[in-house]
């Protein structure tokens, strides 16, 4: 709910760096670029160190060679470059395509428990997957990931179309994308409830999200399909800032509130679905992001692709680099991470007594 | 947020009506709110009958009389007092305890997502059973009661001294924000643990779903104490909760102590859906859907929906309940799974149908 948000620094309140050259002149706030650029690095940091660790260990500086230089070791380009490398870049697509997903669905549905969830793409998939998994008893990728897809897409387009009565409210998408949500829920829980421990486990680890066994064929798909929406995501971004103030004031800018809200829609589920069909449905990226992003920045809306890109980036590597560790999915590391920093920036920002 | 649906033909400028408030006295007449009372009332006390009757041997009124009034030793009156009259009490306190304790944090919070889980309730619960079943080595859903209400309470704890800490203490927003983060973090470390073993994974896929089935009323002398104390905790904060629809600086100046209606709210929260998911496990969708279901129809007064509620909501779960007992010929559903089956359909076709009211 926006009502309750602290209002927002605006005009000269934010110290701007001004780019002036060939006629063009772009204006970037300040502290937006200093936290773009300390996420960055801590991603690099951190991946730098996640392709050092395993059960062979190379040092910071060897991992650097191992990348850069053609001539290092072969074993160690071996392992860093073909085996380590495709998952961090997996992790760092995933949490950028989750995070930007989840600050558009924020803004869609002015609520900051809104997330992809909202659309009910996440039940959807995690049943769809499900059925694969238990009642067509195939584990194969291709045929799970086509599942969750088609779950997903199907749910959606479900959801969307069963709030759809002269145009889309945000209210009612909200109430029909939880009623659908729980509805499936329990469906998959039925399902679950119905198998042998063993299965429902294998089934439960899929849900949790997990980057095992990704190599660089999916990369390169993925990552061009992220691009993709990506610039497809900052067309839509202007408008929907828009649409926070309220229809009335948005369309008197000259906003087409149904067309935005639909593109809004379709971006954000298309970069929901590339993550789910990629890796399973890793929860709390999308919700958690985009808040951390606007505290970060101390911004005035969840809806900035850029810090919330690097921020679900930095967060969905971190949880890896501990999920490896502790073997576990990731997406179960996800939340613990995710949870234990939005805590602690809250705590933070009480201390200092901002809103 | 909006309230109504357009005119029909309205192209692309769809009028945003200017923030509802509750307007205590809006809605529809008190004639209507009260008929829409005693119908629940009414409704309930037909549910409660009809989950003593129901089940894979249906019993007529008489026996179940019989049963309660002139008990004979018969296998049909041992069942009505052992297996039916518990399960329908269970229904009757963990269906009000939700639907209260849901109307009562979707009115705080202002925030048609929040559930009575906001608050980290069931996440505690869950994570304490979690330990109880993989690290301490228990097995039995009834040793699980006293660790679950541990959890809840010990969690709501958490969330409430991370959520007023600072100078504007305890705020919906701050508090949602820091339920959803230990939440979460409970969350993960539940489902980490479940992942480990198989055993644990088991136990916790059954307890997880939630049912009152097979609850023995040996619990009821703790918990109808902590419900009663939520419930009528909760019915009295709903004046206090009218003023802070309009905004702090408004209901401050009408007269309400703020920090006294907050920490009543969540307390009477954590007392109600704590109880609830140590009854009967994380039960979803009922403290949801009731509310919004409830505000439909009665509008936006909280005098009206928090007693409305208290009484439609364990209609709600014992009907599911029924439908769960009736539906498959051998064995049967758990409650927590046919709450969102049965109630899903009914909540889109009258998401869509009615002219709903946001908060």
């Amino acid at each position: 709910m926006t009502a309750a948000t602290p209002p927002a620094r605006v005009g000269p309140g934010r110290a701007t760096w001004v780019w002036r050259r060939w006629g063009v002149a772009l204006r970037f706030e300040r502290r937006s670029v200093l936290v773009c650029g300390t996420l960055a690095a801590v991603v690099a940091l951190l991946g730098v160190l996640a392709l050092g660790t395993g059960s062979l260990r190379l040092s910071p500086a060897e991992v650097l060679s191992a990348l850069f230089d053609p001539d290092a070791d072969p074993r160690a380009r071996l392992v860093v470059v073909t085996w380590r490398l495709p998952r961090l870049l997996f992790a760092v697509v995933c949490g950028a395509a989750l995070a930007v997903s989840g600050a558009i669905f924020q803004s869609l549905t002015k609520n900051p428990l809104g997330s992809p969830d909202v659309i009910g793409f996440a039940s959807g998939s995690y049943a769809g997957a499900s059925v694969v998994m238990l009642l067509l008893g195939s584990a194969d990728y291709l045929a799970v990931a086509s599942g969750s897809l088609t779950g997903g897409t199907v749910t959606a387009l479900l959801v969307y179309a069963l709030a759809h009565r002269h145009g889309v409210r945000p209210f009612r998408l909200i109430i029909v994308g939880i009623a659908v949500g729980a509805f499936l829920s329990s469906l998959t829980s039925m399902l679950l409830l119905s198998v042998s421990p063993q299965q429902a486990m294998l089934v439960a680890t899929w849900g949790a999200g997990s980057l095992n066994g990704l190599g660089f064929e999916q990369l390169r798909v993925a990552a061009v399909v992220l691009v993709v929406l990506l610039i497809c995501a900052a067309t839509v971004v202007r408008p929907l800032v828009q649409l926070e103030m309220g229809d009335d004031t948005a369309v008197a800018l000259g906003v087409n509130a149904r067309r935005a809200r639909f593109a809004g829609t379709l971006v954000g589920v298309a970069l929901t679905a590339l993550v789910t069909a990629a890796v399973g449905p890793i929860a709390f990226v999308a919700l958690a992001a985009p808040q951390i992003a606007r505290r970060l920045t101390r911004g005035a809306t969840t809806l900035r692709i850029a810090p919330a890109a690097l921020t679900g980036a930095a967060v969905l590597v971190t949880a890896d680099f501990i999920a490896q560790r502790v073997d576990l999915p990731v997406g179960v590391v996800t939340v613990c991470v995710g949870g234990v920093y939005l805590a602690w920036l809250l705590v933070r920002q009480y201390r200092g007594g901002r809103r | 947020m909006t309230t109504t649906a357009p005119p029909p033909g309205a192209l692309t400028a769809e009028p945003e009506p200017a923030a509802p408030g509750p307007r205590p006295g809006a809605g529809p007449a008190r004639r209507t709110r009260l008929l829409i009372l005693l119908t629940a009332v009414g409704l309930l006390l037909v549910m409660a009958v009809l989950s003593v009757m129901v089940g894979a041997r249906s019993l007529s009124p008489g026996t179940v009389w019989d049963a309660l009034f002139h008990f004979d030793d018969s296998d049909e009156h041992v069942m009505v007092r052992e297996l039916r009259v518990p399960r329908t009490v269970i229904g009757l306190v963990t269906g009000a305890a939700l639907g209260l304790s849901g109307a009562l944090i979707q009115a705080f919070t202002r925030n048609p997502l929040a559930d009575p889980g906001v608050l980290g309730v069931n996440a505690g619960a869950s994570l304490a059973v979690t330990f109880a079943v993989a690290v301490l080595g228990f097995g039995a859903a009834s040793q699980f009661i006293w660790f679950a209400l541990a959890g809840a309470f010990g969690l709501t704890v958490l969330v409430y001294a991370l959520g007023s800490i600072g100078a504007d203490r305890g705020t919906p927003v701050k508090l949602t924000l820091a339920g959803v983060a230990f939440t979460a973090v409970c969350g993960g470390l539940t489902s980490a643990m479940a992942l480990k073993s198989t055993t644990t994974f088991d136990v916790m896929r059954f307890w997880g779903v939630g049912s009152i089935g097979g609850r023995s009323l040996d619990i009821l002398p703790v918990a109808l104490p902590l419900v009663g104390a939520g419930i009528a905790l909760g019915l009295l904060s709903a004046g206090s909760l009218n003023a802070l629809a309009l905004g702090d600086d408004i209901a401050r100046s009408l007269g309400t102590r703020l920090a006294v209606a907050r920490v009543s709210v969540v307390l009477a929260v954590t007392l109600l859906a704590g109880t609830s998911v140590a009854v009967a496990g994380p039960i979803s969708f009922v403290g949801l859907m009731v509310p919004h279901v409830v505000r439909w129809f009665v509008g936006p007064d909280q005098r009206w929906i928090l007693p409305v509620t208290t009484v439609a909501a364990p209609a709600f779960l014992l009907a599911a309940d029924i439908v769960g007992r009736v539906v498959l010929p051998s064995g049967e559903l758990q409650v927590g799974l046919v709450t969102a089956l049965v109630g899903a359909p009914v909540l889109v076709v009258l998401v869509r149908r009615r002219k709903v009211s946001s908060l």
